[in-house]
Protein backbone atom coordinates (compact mmCIF):
# COMPACT_ATOMS: atom_id res chain seq x y z
CA UNK A 1 0.00 0.00 0.00
CA UNK A 2 2.35 2.16 1.05
CA UNK A 3 4.49 1.37 -2.12
CA UNK A 4 1.35 2.46 -3.85
CA UNK A 5 0.88 5.83 -2.31
CA UNK A 6 4.83 6.97 -2.93
CA UNK A 7 4.69 5.55 -6.82
CA UNK A 8 1.16 7.95 -7.05
CA UNK A 9 2.80 10.99 -5.20
CA UNK A 10 5.90 10.28 -7.73
CA UNK A 11 3.69 9.84 -10.70
CA UNK A 12 1.78 13.45 -9.67
CA UNK A 13 5.30 15.25 -8.80
CA UNK A 14 6.10 14.00 -12.38
CA UNK A 15 3.27 15.78 -13.75
CA UNK A 16 3.73 18.95 -12.26
CA UNK A 17 7.27 19.08 -13.07
CA UNK A 18 6.18 18.73 -16.82
CA UNK A 19 3.53 20.95 -17.17
CA UNK A 20 5.39 23.84 -15.45
CA UNK A 21 8.33 22.59 -17.91
CA UNK A 22 5.90 23.68 -20.59
CA UNK A 23 3.83 26.40 -19.41
CA UNK A 24 1.34 26.88 -22.06
CA UNK A 25 -2.11 28.70 -21.87
CA UNK A 26 -3.71 27.07 -18.87
CA UNK A 27 -0.75 27.90 -16.95
CA UNK A 28 -0.35 31.69 -17.82
CA UNK A 29 -3.58 31.98 -17.15
CA UNK A 30 -3.53 30.31 -13.85
CA UNK A 31 0.11 32.52 -12.67
CA UNK A 32 -2.40 35.86 -14.21
CA UNK A 33 -5.03 35.36 -11.90
CA UNK A 34 -3.18 34.52 -8.86
CA UNK A 35 -1.23 37.31 -9.64
CA UNK A 36 -4.46 40.07 -9.15
CA UNK A 37 -5.67 37.74 -6.42
CA UNK A 38 -2.05 38.42 -4.24
CA UNK A 39 -2.22 42.57 -5.48
CA UNK A 40 -5.91 42.86 -4.06
CA UNK A 41 -6.52 40.12 -1.30
CA UNK A 42 -9.92 42.11 -0.39
CA UNK A 43 -11.60 41.69 -3.86
CA UNK A 44 -13.69 38.60 -4.62
CA UNK A 45 -12.14 36.99 -7.60
CA UNK A 46 -15.82 37.21 -9.18
CA UNK A 47 -15.60 40.84 -8.92
CA UNK A 48 -12.87 42.20 -10.92
CA UNK A 49 -15.37 41.92 -13.90
CA UNK A 50 -16.42 45.14 -12.31
CA UNK A 51 -13.20 46.86 -13.51
CA UNK A 52 -11.86 49.70 -11.46
CA UNK A 53 -14.66 49.33 -8.98
CA UNK A 54 -13.42 45.94 -7.82
CA UNK A 55 -10.66 47.60 -6.13
CA UNK A 56 -12.08 51.18 -5.38
CA UNK A 57 -14.20 51.22 -2.56
CA UNK A 58 -14.37 55.22 -2.92
CA UNK A 59 -15.55 55.32 -5.96
CA UNK A 60 -17.82 52.39 -5.60
CA UNK A 61 -21.32 53.72 -4.06
CA UNK A 62 -21.37 56.38 -7.13
CA UNK A 63 -20.71 54.05 -9.83
CA UNK A 64 -23.48 51.33 -8.42
CA UNK A 65 -25.71 54.51 -8.55
CA UNK A 66 -25.00 55.47 -11.99
CA UNK A 67 -25.63 51.82 -13.15
CA UNK A 68 -29.45 52.17 -11.32
CA UNK A 69 -30.09 54.41 -14.30
CA UNK A 70 -27.83 53.08 -16.60
CA UNK A 71 -26.41 55.70 -19.75
CA UNK A 72 -26.14 52.62 -22.03
CA UNK A 73 -30.02 52.20 -21.86
CA UNK A 74 -30.80 53.80 -25.22
CA UNK A 75 -27.75 52.52 -26.76
CA UNK A 76 -29.25 48.76 -26.02
CA UNK A 77 -32.70 50.06 -26.88
CA UNK A 78 -31.03 51.54 -30.57
CA UNK A 79 -29.41 48.34 -30.53
CA UNK A 80 -32.36 46.01 -30.78
CA UNK A 81 -34.20 48.03 -33.58
CA UNK A 82 -31.03 47.53 -35.95
CA UNK A 83 -31.03 44.06 -34.52
CA UNK A 84 -34.69 43.71 -35.65
CA UNK A 85 -34.71 45.56 -38.92
CA UNK A 86 -35.01 43.65 -41.83
CA UNK A 87 -32.32 43.59 -44.52
CA UNK A 88 -33.23 43.94 -48.36
CA UNK A 89 -32.73 40.49 -48.44
CA UNK A 90 -35.99 39.90 -45.94
CA UNK A 91 -33.43 38.48 -43.56
CA UNK A 92 -32.36 40.32 -40.35
CA UNK A 93 -28.82 39.88 -37.19
CA UNK A 94 -31.74 37.54 -36.21
CA UNK A 95 -31.03 35.13 -38.96
CA UNK A 96 -27.28 34.95 -38.13
CA UNK A 97 -27.28 34.71 -33.87
CA UNK A 98 -30.73 33.82 -32.54
CA UNK A 99 -34.02 36.12 -32.00
CA UNK A 100 -32.06 37.25 -28.79
CA UNK A 101 -28.73 37.87 -29.97
CA UNK A 102 -27.37 36.14 -26.54
CA UNK A 103 -24.23 34.94 -27.98
CA UNK A 104 -21.06 37.07 -26.25
CA UNK A 105 -19.62 33.80 -24.50
CA UNK A 106 -18.99 32.32 -28.35
CA UNK A 107 -16.87 35.00 -28.71
CA UNK A 108 -13.97 35.65 -29.50
CA UNK A 109 -13.18 32.13 -30.93
CA UNK A 110 -10.56 30.68 -33.38
CA UNK A 111 -12.08 29.82 -36.45
CA UNK A 112 -9.78 27.37 -38.02
CA UNK A 113 -11.21 27.19 -41.06
CA UNK A 114 -9.62 30.96 -41.76
CA UNK A 115 -7.01 30.48 -39.29
CA UNK A 116 -8.25 33.49 -37.47
CA UNK A 117 -9.56 35.01 -34.34
CA UNK A 118 -12.95 36.00 -34.46
CA UNK A 119 -14.76 38.16 -32.54
CA UNK A 120 -18.42 39.43 -31.93
CA UNK A 121 -18.34 42.64 -33.99
CA UNK A 122 -16.08 41.15 -36.65
CA UNK A 123 -18.75 38.92 -36.53
CA UNK A 124 -21.52 40.83 -36.66
CA UNK A 125 -20.37 42.87 -39.63
CA UNK A 126 -19.71 39.38 -41.63
CA UNK A 127 -23.29 38.76 -41.66
CA UNK A 128 -24.42 42.36 -42.77
CA UNK A 129 -22.25 41.77 -45.39
CA UNK A 130 -23.33 38.12 -46.32
CA UNK A 131 -26.62 39.43 -46.06
CA UNK A 132 -25.64 42.62 -48.90
CA UNK A 133 -25.61 45.16 -46.29
CA UNK A 134 -23.26 47.76 -45.34
CA UNK A 135 -20.93 47.14 -42.64
CA UNK A 136 -20.77 49.05 -39.83
CA UNK A 137 -17.83 51.25 -37.85
CA UNK A 138 -15.93 49.52 -35.40
CA UNK A 139 -15.58 51.74 -32.68
CA UNK A 140 -18.87 53.62 -31.90
CA UNK A 141 -22.17 54.69 -33.22
CA UNK A 142 -24.69 51.70 -34.19
CA UNK A 143 -22.21 48.86 -34.04
CA UNK A 144 -21.87 49.82 -30.12
CA UNK A 145 -25.21 49.74 -29.94
CA UNK A 146 -25.90 46.08 -31.58
CA UNK A 147 -23.41 45.12 -29.36
CA UNK A 148 -24.81 46.22 -26.41
CA UNK A 149 -27.72 44.78 -27.37
CA UNK A 150 -26.54 41.47 -27.56
CA UNK A 151 -24.63 41.61 -24.62
CA UNK A 152 -27.18 42.94 -22.34
CA UNK A 153 -29.45 39.42 -23.37
CA UNK A 154 -25.69 37.55 -23.14
CA UNK A 155 -25.17 38.68 -19.43
CA UNK A 156 -24.24 35.99 -17.10
CA UNK A 157 -22.63 33.78 -20.02
CA UNK A 158 -19.34 32.66 -18.87
CA UNK A 159 -16.39 33.74 -20.26
CA UNK A 160 -15.24 30.73 -21.91
CA UNK A 161 -12.60 31.18 -24.55
CA UNK A 162 -11.06 28.56 -26.14
CA UNK A 163 -7.45 28.11 -27.49
CA UNK A 164 -7.65 25.08 -29.56
CA UNK A 165 -4.60 22.99 -29.19
CA UNK A 166 -4.95 20.95 -32.21
CA UNK A 167 -4.33 24.20 -34.14
CA UNK A 168 -0.97 25.95 -33.63
CA UNK A 169 -1.84 28.91 -35.01
CA UNK A 170 -4.32 29.47 -32.60
CA UNK A 171 -1.74 29.73 -30.22
CA UNK A 172 0.49 31.66 -32.38
CA UNK A 173 -2.23 33.80 -32.34
CA UNK A 174 -2.98 33.93 -28.39
CA UNK A 175 0.58 34.26 -28.04
CA UNK A 176 1.03 37.03 -30.39
CA UNK A 177 -1.72 38.83 -28.10
CA UNK A 178 0.20 37.91 -24.87
CA UNK A 179 3.06 39.58 -26.39
CA UNK A 180 1.75 42.83 -26.98
CA UNK A 181 -0.01 42.93 -23.79
CA UNK A 182 3.44 42.86 -22.22
CA UNK A 183 5.42 44.73 -25.05
CA UNK A 184 6.51 48.18 -23.97
CA UNK A 185 5.43 50.27 -27.03
CA UNK A 186 4.88 54.01 -27.95
CA UNK A 187 7.21 57.45 -26.96
CA UNK A 188 6.09 57.03 -23.50
CA UNK A 189 7.16 53.30 -23.51
CA UNK A 190 4.35 51.52 -21.78
CA UNK A 191 3.15 48.09 -21.66
CA UNK A 192 -0.52 47.19 -21.61
CA UNK A 193 1.14 45.34 -18.33
CA UNK A 194 2.62 48.50 -16.76
CA UNK A 195 -0.54 50.17 -16.05
CA UNK A 196 -2.85 47.11 -15.93
CA UNK A 197 -1.01 44.84 -14.36
CA UNK A 198 2.67 46.01 -12.17
CA UNK A 199 1.06 49.27 -11.02
CA UNK A 200 -2.72 48.44 -11.32
CA UNK A 201 -4.51 50.20 -8.52
CA UNK A 202 -2.24 53.17 -8.29
CA UNK A 203 -3.18 56.48 -8.84
CA UNK A 204 -1.90 58.22 -12.43
CA UNK A 205 -2.73 61.86 -11.49
CA UNK A 206 -6.42 61.56 -10.19
CA UNK A 207 -7.26 58.11 -11.81
CA UNK A 208 -6.51 54.78 -10.47
CA UNK A 209 -5.79 51.81 -13.24
CA UNK A 210 -8.35 49.12 -13.46
CA UNK A 211 -7.16 45.82 -13.26
CA UNK A 212 -6.75 43.70 -16.72
CA UNK A 213 -8.15 40.34 -14.62
CA UNK A 214 -11.67 41.18 -15.50
CA UNK A 215 -11.04 44.36 -18.57
CA UNK A 216 -12.27 42.23 -21.62
CA UNK A 217 -15.75 41.45 -19.86
CA UNK A 218 -17.94 44.14 -19.68
CA UNK A 219 -17.85 45.90 -23.60
CA UNK A 220 -19.19 47.64 -24.88
CA UNK A 221 -19.17 49.94 -21.99
CA UNK A 222 -20.61 53.77 -21.67
CA UNK A 223 -17.43 55.68 -21.07
CA UNK A 224 -18.02 59.60 -18.87
CA UNK A 225 -14.89 60.55 -20.62
CA UNK A 226 -16.48 60.12 -24.23
CA UNK A 227 -20.09 60.91 -23.00
CA UNK A 228 -21.02 58.05 -25.57
CA UNK A 229 -20.47 54.33 -26.39
CA UNK A 230 -17.40 52.59 -27.47
CA UNK A 231 -16.47 49.15 -28.14
CA UNK A 232 -13.12 47.46 -27.08
CA UNK A 233 -11.12 48.28 -29.61
CA UNK A 234 -12.11 51.60 -29.37
CA UNK A 235 -10.40 52.02 -26.21
CA UNK A 236 -7.53 49.93 -27.43
CA UNK A 237 -6.78 52.62 -29.70
CA UNK A 238 -7.68 54.94 -26.75
CA UNK A 239 -4.94 53.67 -24.85
CA UNK A 240 -2.79 53.78 -27.18
CA UNK A 241 -2.50 57.52 -28.30
CA UNK A 242 -2.25 58.19 -24.44
CA UNK A 243 1.10 56.47 -24.46
CA UNK A 244 1.63 58.68 -28.16
CA UNK A 245 1.73 54.56 -30.06
CA UNK A 246 0.08 54.38 -33.19
CA UNK A 247 -3.17 52.52 -32.69
CA UNK A 248 -3.89 49.56 -34.90
CA UNK A 249 -6.74 49.38 -37.07
CA UNK A 250 -9.97 48.35 -34.92
CA UNK A 251 -10.55 44.56 -35.62
CA UNK A 252 -7.39 44.46 -37.25
CA UNK A 253 -5.72 41.03 -36.81
CA UNK A 254 -3.42 42.89 -33.78
CA UNK A 255 -6.45 43.82 -31.85
CA UNK A 256 -8.42 40.83 -32.41
CA UNK A 257 -5.34 38.81 -30.98
CA UNK A 258 -5.05 40.98 -28.11
CA UNK A 259 -8.55 40.41 -27.51
CA UNK A 260 -8.19 36.94 -27.78
CA UNK A 261 -5.74 37.12 -25.28
CA UNK A 262 -6.76 39.24 -22.57
CA UNK A 263 -10.34 37.61 -22.75
CA UNK A 264 -8.91 34.06 -22.13
CA UNK A 265 -6.96 35.56 -18.73
CA UNK A 266 -10.99 36.01 -17.80
CA UNK A 267 -12.12 33.11 -18.15
CA UNK A 268 -14.30 31.61 -15.92
CA UNK A 269 -15.54 35.45 -14.92
CA UNK A 270 -18.90 36.53 -16.24
CA UNK A 271 -20.07 38.42 -19.05
CA UNK A 272 -21.37 41.59 -17.56
CA UNK A 273 -21.68 44.13 -20.47
CA UNK A 274 -22.75 46.64 -21.12
CA UNK A 275 -21.39 48.68 -18.22
CA UNK A 276 -21.00 52.37 -17.19
CA UNK A 277 -17.23 53.26 -16.84
CA UNK A 278 -15.35 56.58 -15.81
CA UNK B 1 26.25 56.29 6.79
CA UNK B 2 24.09 59.30 7.65
CA UNK B 3 27.83 61.28 8.08
CA UNK B 4 28.63 60.23 4.58
CA UNK B 5 25.41 60.99 2.82
CA UNK B 6 25.88 64.21 4.74
CA UNK B 7 29.28 64.84 3.20
CA UNK B 8 28.58 64.43 0.03
CA UNK B 9 25.27 66.32 -0.17
CA UNK B 10 27.74 69.16 1.24
CA UNK B 11 30.59 68.43 -1.39
CA UNK B 12 27.95 67.69 -4.37
CA UNK B 13 26.64 71.70 -3.53
CA UNK B 14 30.09 73.05 -3.31
CA UNK B 15 31.37 71.52 -6.40
CA UNK B 16 28.19 71.58 -8.66
CA UNK B 17 27.41 75.05 -9.84
CA UNK B 18 24.61 76.84 -8.25
CA UNK B 19 21.59 76.71 -11.09
CA UNK B 20 20.14 79.78 -11.91
CA UNK B 21 16.80 81.09 -10.23
CA UNK B 22 15.59 80.99 -14.21
CA UNK B 23 16.34 77.36 -14.72
CA UNK B 24 15.04 76.24 -12.02
CA UNK B 25 11.53 78.20 -13.02
CA UNK B 26 12.23 77.08 -15.96
CA UNK B 27 12.55 73.18 -14.87
CA UNK B 28 9.29 73.43 -13.16
CA UNK B 29 7.63 74.46 -15.43
CA UNK B 30 8.56 71.68 -17.86
CA UNK B 31 8.35 69.20 -15.22
CA UNK B 32 4.46 70.46 -14.52
CA UNK B 33 3.54 70.93 -18.03
CA UNK B 34 0.99 68.27 -19.42
CA UNK B 35 2.17 68.22 -23.11
CA UNK B 36 6.26 68.32 -21.54
CA UNK B 37 7.32 66.09 -18.40
CA UNK B 38 3.81 65.44 -17.25
CA UNK B 39 5.84 64.05 -13.77
CA UNK B 40 2.99 64.66 -11.55
CA UNK B 41 1.08 62.38 -13.00
CA UNK B 42 3.02 59.86 -11.38
CA UNK B 43 5.08 61.26 -8.90
CA UNK B 44 3.92 63.67 -5.58
CA UNK B 45 5.12 67.29 -5.88
CA UNK B 46 4.58 69.83 -2.82
CA UNK B 47 2.13 72.17 -4.17
CA UNK B 48 0.97 70.02 -6.89
CA UNK B 49 -2.79 68.88 -7.29
CA UNK B 50 -4.37 65.39 -7.64
CA UNK B 51 -0.58 64.21 -8.16
CA UNK B 52 0.27 60.18 -8.74
CA UNK B 53 1.69 57.51 -6.68
CA UNK B 54 3.28 55.54 -9.49
CA UNK B 55 6.48 56.71 -8.89
CA UNK B 56 8.41 57.48 -5.74
CA UNK B 57 7.69 61.32 -4.10
CA UNK B 58 9.73 64.12 -4.94
CA UNK B 59 11.53 64.86 -2.30
CA UNK B 60 15.14 64.66 -1.02
CA UNK B 61 16.70 64.66 -4.34
CA UNK B 62 20.33 65.59 -3.97
CA UNK B 63 20.49 63.43 -1.02
CA UNK B 64 18.76 60.47 -3.53
CA UNK B 65 20.91 61.42 -6.32
CA UNK B 66 24.27 63.06 -4.90
CA UNK B 67 25.95 62.75 -8.42
CA UNK B 68 24.06 65.27 -10.85
CA UNK B 69 24.97 63.49 -13.78
CA UNK B 70 23.38 60.34 -12.37
CA UNK B 71 20.08 61.73 -12.21
CA UNK B 72 19.94 63.47 -15.97
CA UNK B 73 21.41 59.93 -17.58
CA UNK B 74 18.45 58.24 -15.00
CA UNK B 75 15.68 60.71 -16.67
CA UNK B 76 16.97 60.34 -19.68
CA UNK B 77 16.51 56.69 -19.70
CA UNK B 78 15.29 54.66 -16.89
CA UNK B 79 15.12 51.69 -18.46
CA UNK B 80 18.78 50.94 -18.56
CA UNK B 81 19.12 50.80 -14.42
CA UNK B 82 15.54 48.94 -14.12
CA UNK B 83 14.23 47.42 -17.90
CA UNK B 84 10.45 46.84 -16.44
CA UNK B 85 10.30 50.82 -14.77
CA UNK B 86 6.99 52.59 -15.80
CA UNK B 87 8.26 55.83 -16.10
CA UNK B 88 9.35 56.71 -19.87
CA UNK B 89 12.51 57.34 -21.16
CA UNK B 90 12.45 61.15 -21.76
CA UNK B 91 16.03 61.44 -23.73
CA UNK B 92 16.09 58.60 -25.39
CA UNK B 93 12.34 58.93 -27.11
CA UNK B 94 13.18 62.49 -27.64
CA UNK B 95 10.26 63.66 -25.09
CA UNK B 96 12.57 66.07 -23.78
CA UNK B 97 15.55 67.99 -24.80
CA UNK B 98 19.19 67.44 -23.09
CA UNK B 99 18.59 71.21 -22.25
CA UNK B 100 15.14 70.43 -20.80
CA UNK B 101 16.03 67.44 -18.39
CA UNK B 102 19.24 69.80 -17.21
CA UNK B 103 16.54 72.57 -16.48
CA UNK B 104 13.71 69.60 -14.77
CA UNK B 105 17.46 68.68 -12.40
CA UNK B 106 17.88 71.79 -11.53
CA UNK B 107 14.22 72.15 -10.34
CA UNK B 108 14.44 68.80 -8.76
CA UNK B 109 17.67 69.96 -6.79
CA UNK B 110 15.94 72.92 -5.11
CA UNK B 111 13.08 69.74 -3.47
CA UNK B 112 14.21 69.09 0.00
Amino acid sequence: MKKIISHVAFGLLGLSVSAAAVAGPAEDRAAFQKFYENRFPDTPVSDFQNGVYSILPSARAQWEEIEEFPPYELAIERGEEIYNKTFANGKSLASCFGDDGAVRSQYPNWDKERGMVVTMELAINECLEANGEKPLKYKKGAMADVSAFMSYNSRGQMVNVEIPSDDPRALAAYENGKEHFYTKRGQLNFACADCHMYTAGNLYRADTTSPAFGHATSWPVFRSKWQAMGTLHRRFAGCHNNIRANPYKAQGEEYRNLEYFVTYMSNDLEFNGPAARK
Amino acid sequence: MKGQLLTAILASALIAPLASADSVAEGKSIAWDRKKGNCLTCHMFEGGQQTGNVGPPMVAMKARFPEREALVEYIKDPTKRNPMTAMPPFGRNLILTEAEINKVVDYLYTLN
